[in-house]
């Protein structure tokens, strides 16, 4: 009985590596290793500096941290034993070889828009990756969470397995762009703000999200979105380069550019303009003006410690130091990241365009809570800003999650 | 005052409580208080020496300090075999010896201006020889440290409520003045800052 | 027993601007480049941000920036009659550490030397006769016309602003028109300029002299150099020299370079790695690599095929001496060269106080300055004069850094209520005409190891024997008088001449200059590098940076420094690959 135990092991080991071996051809190879940029699987599948698709990162989730699993195919601790089946499983259903439910903090929700030749392509592409042998820490949910049959009722309420369909009324562009947005490139896994069980709001889509201590921004560029002011060339050139007139990338967004959009076509990106600009969002309440005193202090903090690079009227040096006048991050209704970066500063990405890492200090040991506040305050509600006022107490409880540092 | 903890009194680091008075009163006719403003006193320029003594500067830690030693030409530089704080060390030891011996038993802090600046034109000019160490070198020692205690940040504990710069109208540690390029000759009215800021920063 | 490692191309020794133009001129034409670094990793974030860069006591005073002189410094004495005895802390200059080298604590200001600097011992001897007794000026082997590419790509690099002079042999109305002939103008225009610029061309050009804005590496608006790199616009903070810039506004290997070197397959550096020995085979002919010692005091043997000095000048003639490369120069007999012509920069200013005018120099910038060029190199006749050479006349707004920069008028005492009422009225209302003048190089002013004092490794410290010499003083006299013609003209209410009289003095800031003891030129009789900067001792070795300078002009050095590189590592690439050897036959 053992000895033909062991032999399906390593007979179903032997039809991976056979089916890895028939998809290496070159087409779908480049497909896939376009399609693995695009998805930015990189990103997830790589704690900083470490070797490339081997997982182990830590992600932290609203539930607790789940470590991404390896995904070069080494046999033992990657997907070496995997079938192309076992991998359409995966990324159409959000189910793992063994047939047990993964966590959806890997974007299956959004991955099972992908056709089966695209997720044929990136089998093929990682199968070609050196295995790399690298087992993942425990993941540290709490009951019962941990229970991976409770994503079953998860998947029950907010999950539909199926291929995108393009919408015969938009254009080719429109419908590429839609389909890399919403497919491969996950954006609203952060741009789109959760429900208590972790999945997308109703009605939120792509209006901005917060994740690991950072908002991320309303990506939507159409009326009343947060990139309204973005033509689509811009939105093209910030995805590419990393910077353009209105901001400059930093933090996870880097990761996303410099592993996935930077490498992308011109026409994909245009195409992922296209349809962001579609997107329309809804008229925002202008926020309760803010205290004098408060105004005064951070016009003080702002002059003497920003105008360096923000310049004194918030114009900042398009392209080299982000314009804060008109700023989507600046004006997110969530000032989690207008607090957070200054507090630790931040560096915008090193592009192939633009590789000068141009970096901001932190802040955090300088300015003491009601300083950070009120600057914030300050630049939040000038030259046309409506951000609104942030309080000390939100400085303080940020500098609290931080201080717990990451898992 | 069995409730307090048992820390170092911050405002003495390096100089014993007579050292601290001599210097604070040769800090003060260097640059005095007087009717175009406050002056060493109000910056507390002696809390500034005091910890700089106290530090790598006092123990010429980034100093080339092997043998021999000689006295060397004008031109050559310190060449003492004391680092900055060795030679406060033995200069004010020297200083007041002198002045209790010329002064009917008083010490420097307890004689008067017109005495002090008398005492410190003698050791600038050399007239003045202290046993074992060099009066000259250590006055222009005091005088830079003055100088500097007076207009080096207040992190450095001098300059206190930014006295110094207030008094000559330099703006502090400011990163850009790109909108005062076309001043043209006219007065500029910047308040000062420091690298730990300004009372403007505050909400009321 | 040192641990032998991997072999590489090219050995870098020192990784500042000449490190880093080599490495990114090498790396490029394919070869293995490893720079060694006796100092720490510096980036402007980390090490100098805005929120702590604007600080003079650490920056300056307490020489953040600099070589730590506890571990080594130099001895130093005016002349063979004294014992030379250890600068025990920084004064008249100011070497820096760290990666980026001094070039992250410049100011800027940014020349090419003139043309006839570049042939200076040919040009004077043919127009005004034989040097004097002494005067060991000879030509750089060189000429300006060979490095004019050069200037321009580092000037691209660098994002220079100016105005150009001389473009294509046009001369330009409101550029230096004694400059040579430039290919191209600057990428950038230049700063703007503030009240005492304006006062000084004004008294300038009623003078009939042609003021012009100086070069600047200061960012006169946001630039992305040809290798993609960002420098954004200078804000005028006035922390240039001895600080490192918080904001990418200031061309230095970090905003240049760097981000695209970095990240390069074949470049590696390793800092906290000093360089104790260029070793040699047993010919002596061929250097095999170099020996470097790393913070825990381990010893390592770094095979080479090329070994290039990329240190401060005074690193690189102290390394070719304790290498026992080439002979240490001796004045007595004449004979050995490394060492030779060491010279330094002559430099005096006049100030100029208003009375109701204010200069707020604290608006300023490392480079913000109006200069003429009128007194510089041989742009005007010297006979009966009784020197060569000169330098260009400034007026320049750096900083109001108060420790450093309070002028006081003629007669003020040092200390007490008359000082402190001078500095108090005349802080925000002083400006000055400097002049930076050449420094000639004569026989007894050299560099060797002092025979007493050692490094933390117990090695010998060099030795500077220095002192300004006859032509200095009659250049510095000059200059001094033509500052003070145009100082009297500025508007002022009176002015206070600096001259540079007496001994040099090691002590007090001057600039960081230092420039000769592996000069270059024409035979090996007369230099330690070819016209390539090729060691004629050792073909495999290369000596860059200012030492090869065979006297110093009237410019600052960087420029023709940095093109003096760009030339080198072209004639490496495009000569010396093809066919290692010797590419100047003795």
């Amino acid at each position: 009985m053992r000895k033909s135990a062991s032999f399906l092991v390593a007979g179903s080991a032997l039809l991976g590596a056979v089916e890895a071996a028939r998809a290496n051809d070159f087409a779908a190879v480049e497909r896939g290793r376009y399609l693995t940029q695009a998805g930015n699987c990189q990103g997830c599948h790589t704690p900083a500096g470490e070797e490339p698709f081997a997982g182990s990162r830590p992600l932290e989730t609203p539930f607790g941290v789940i470590y991404t699993p390896n995904i070069t195919f080494d046999t033992e601790t990657g997907l070496g034993r995997w079938t192309k089946d076992d991998f359409w499983r995966a990324m159409h259903e959000g189910k793992a070889k063994d047939g047990s439910q993964l966590y959806p903090a890997f974007p299956y929700p959004h991955f099972t828009k992908m056709p089966r030749e695209d997720v044929d392509a990136i089998y093929a592409y990682l199968a070609t990756l050196e295995p790399v042998r690298k087992k993942r820490p425990e993941n540290e949910l709490p009951f019962p969470l941990n229970w991976r049959f409770t994503v079953k009722g998860w998947n029950m309420t907010f999950f539909e397995p199926g291929v995108f369909r393009p919408d015969p009324e938009k254009s080719q562009a429109w419908n590429r762009g839609a389909y890399l947005v919403e497919g491969p490139g996950h954006c609203s896994g952060c741009h789109t703000e959760k429900n208590l069980l972790g999945a997308d709001k109703k009605g939120r889509h792509l209006a901005g999200g917060r994740l690991e201590n950072w908002s991320a921004p309303d990506i939507r560029a159409g009326r009343h979105g947060g990139l309204e002011k973005w033509s689509e060339e811009e939105i093209v050139e910030f995805l590419r380069t990393g910077r353009n007139a209105h901001s400059a990338a930093f933090s996870i967004m880097s990761e996303v550019i410099s592993y996935s959009t930077q490498h992308m076509a011109e026409a994909d990106l245009k195409a992922i303009a296209t349809y962001l600009k579609d997107l329309t969002g809804e008229e925002r309440a202008a926020p309760r003006k803010p205290a004098d005193a408060v105004m005064t202090a951070g016009a003080a903090i702002y002059l003497d410690n920003c105008t360096a690079c923000h310049v004194s009227d918030g114009s900042g040096v398009p392209r080299f130091f982000p314009p804060l006048a008109g700023s989507g991050k600046v004006n997110n209704p969530d000032p989690t990241t207008v607090i957070r970066v200054l507090l630790e500063g931040a560096r915008a990405v090193p592009t192939k365009t633009h590789p000068s890492p141009l970096t901001m200090p932190a802040f955090g040991w300088k300015l003491d809570d009601d300083e950070i506040a009120a600057v914030a305050t300050y630049v939040r509600s000038s030259w046309g800003n409506s951000g609104g006022a942030v309080e000390a107490d939100e400085v303080r409880k940020l500098r609290g999650l931080l201080a717990e540092g990451p898992p | 005052m069995a409730d307090q903890p048992a820390l170092p009194d911050p405002t003495r680091t390096f100089f014993t409580a007579a050292e601290r008075a001599c210097v604070r009163a040769i800090s003060a006719r260097l640059i005095p208080s007087d009717d175009t403003g406050p002056g060493a006193e109000e910056a507390d320029v002696v809390t500034f020496i005091d910890r700089q003594l106290a530090g790598f500067y006092g123990r010429g830690e980034r100093w080339y300090t092997k043998g021999p030693f000689s006295e060397g030409t004008e031109q050559q530089g310190y060449q003492f075999e004391s680092p900055p704080a060795g030679l406060y060390r033995k200069a004010l030891a020297a200083l007041d010896a002198h002045c209790r011996r010329t002064h009917e038993g008083k010490a420097f802090d307890e004689l008067g201006a017109e005495v002090q600046d008398g005492i410190l034109t003698a050791m600038e000019e050399g007239e003045l020889e202290f046993e074992g160490v060099a009066a000259t070198a250590f006055f222009e020692l005091v005088l830079d440290n003055t100088i500097e205690g007076f207009f080096s940040d207040p992190i450095y504990g001098g300059n206190r409520d930014m006295v110094g710069w207030r008094l000559v109208g330099f703006p502090g540690a400011r990163y850009d003045y790109r909108d005062y390029l076309d001043h043209d000759g006219k007065r500029l009215d910047i308040p000062p800052v420091g690298l730990a800021g300004r009372p403007e920063w505050k909400t009321p | 027993m040192a641990k032998k490692l991997p072999p590489v191309d090219v050995v870098l020794v020192g990784f500042g601007w000449t490190g880093a133009i080599m490495a990114q001129e090498l790396t490029e034409a394919g070869l293995q480049v490893l720079a060694l670094e006796r100092g720490g990793w510096r980036d402007t974030p980390t090490h100098f941000p805005t929120t702590v860069a604007p600080d003079e006591l650490r920056f300056y005073w307490r020489h953040e920036m600099f070589q730590d002189t506890a571990r080594e410094t130099l001895t130093f004495r005016n002349n063979d009659s004294q014992t030379a005895l250890p600068m025990r802390r920084w004064g008249s200059f100011l070497p820096g550490s760290g990666v980026g080298g001094s070039g992250v604590h410049w100011n800027g200001q940014t020349f090419r030397f003139l043309p006839s600097d570049f042939v200076a011992a040919s040009h004077n001897t043919d127009r005004y006769g034989p040097l004097p007794e002494g005067m060991t000026v000879q030509d750089y082997g060189v000429t300006y016309d060979e490095l004019e590419t050069h200037f321009d790509r580092f000037e691209k690099l660098c994002g220079i602003g100016g105005k150009a002079g001389n473009l294509r042999g046009a001369l330009q109305a409101g550029g230096n028109p004694f400059e040579g002939r430039r290919s191209d103008d600057y990428p950038n225009p230049p700063m703007e300029m503030t009240f005492a610029q304006k006062q000084f061309g004004m008294a300038a050009r009623e003078l009939g002299l042609n003021p012009f804005p100086a070069p600047s590496a200061n960012m006169s608006r946001p630039y992305t150099n040809p290798l993609g790199v960002q420098l954004a616009p200078c804000t005028y903070c006035g922390f240039c020299e001895k600080y490192g810039c918080g904001n990418y506004s200031k061309a230095i290997p970090q905003t240049t370079i760097l981000p695209v070197l970095m990240g390069k397959h074949n470049f590696t550096l390793k800092t906290h790695n000093e360089v104790l020995e260029i070793t040699r085979d047993s010919s002596g002919r061929r250097a095999t690599g170099v020996t470097h010692v790393d913070v825990h005091g381990e010893v390592f043997e770094q095979p080479a095929e090329i070994v290039i000095l990329c240190a401060y000048p005074l690193q690189n003639a102290r390394l070719m001496m304790l290498s026992g490369i080439g002979r240490t120069y001796d004045p007595r007999s004449g004979e050995g060269l490394v060492g030779k012509n060491y010279c330094y920069q002559v430099v005096s200013s006049v100030d100029v106080f208003y009375e109701d005018r204010y200069t707020n120099q604290f608006v300023g910038a490392g480079a913000l300055g109006m200069v003429i060029d009128e007194y510089n190199g041989d742009n005007f006749d010297h006979a009966g004069l009784g020197f060569i050479g000169g330098g260009y006349l400034a007026c320049w707004t750096t900083n109001a850094r108060p420790i450093e920069t309070h002028r006081t008028p003629e007669g003020t005492p040092e200390w007490g209520a008359g000082w402190k009422k001078a500095v108090k009225e005349n802080f925000l209302k002083s400006t000055g005409v400097s002049t930076h003048g050449a420094s000639m190089a004569y026989a007894q002013n050299r560099l060797d190891l002092d025979p007493t004092y050692t490094d933390v490794y117990g090695r010998p410290l060099l030795r500077m024997t220095y002192d300004f010499t006859p032509n200095d003083r009659a250049m510095t006299a000059y200059l001094t008088e033509r500052a003070t013609e145009i100082a009297k003209r500025m508007g002022g209410r009176e002015i206070k001449v600096n001259a540079r009289e007496g001994a040099y003095d090691s002590m007090p800031y001057q600039t960081t200059h230092n420039t000769g003891g592996t000069i270059m030129g024409s035979t090996p009789a007369n230099s330690v590098v070819n016209r390539y900067l090729q060691s004629w001792d050792v073909p495999n070795l290369f000596v860059m940076g200012a030492g090869v300078f065979p006297q110093n002009a009237g410019y600052n050095p960087t420029g023709t420094v940095a093109a003096l590189t760009y030339w080198a590592a072209e004639a490496i690439k495009s000569r010396y690959l093809p066919d290692p050897g010797p590419m100047v036959r003795a």
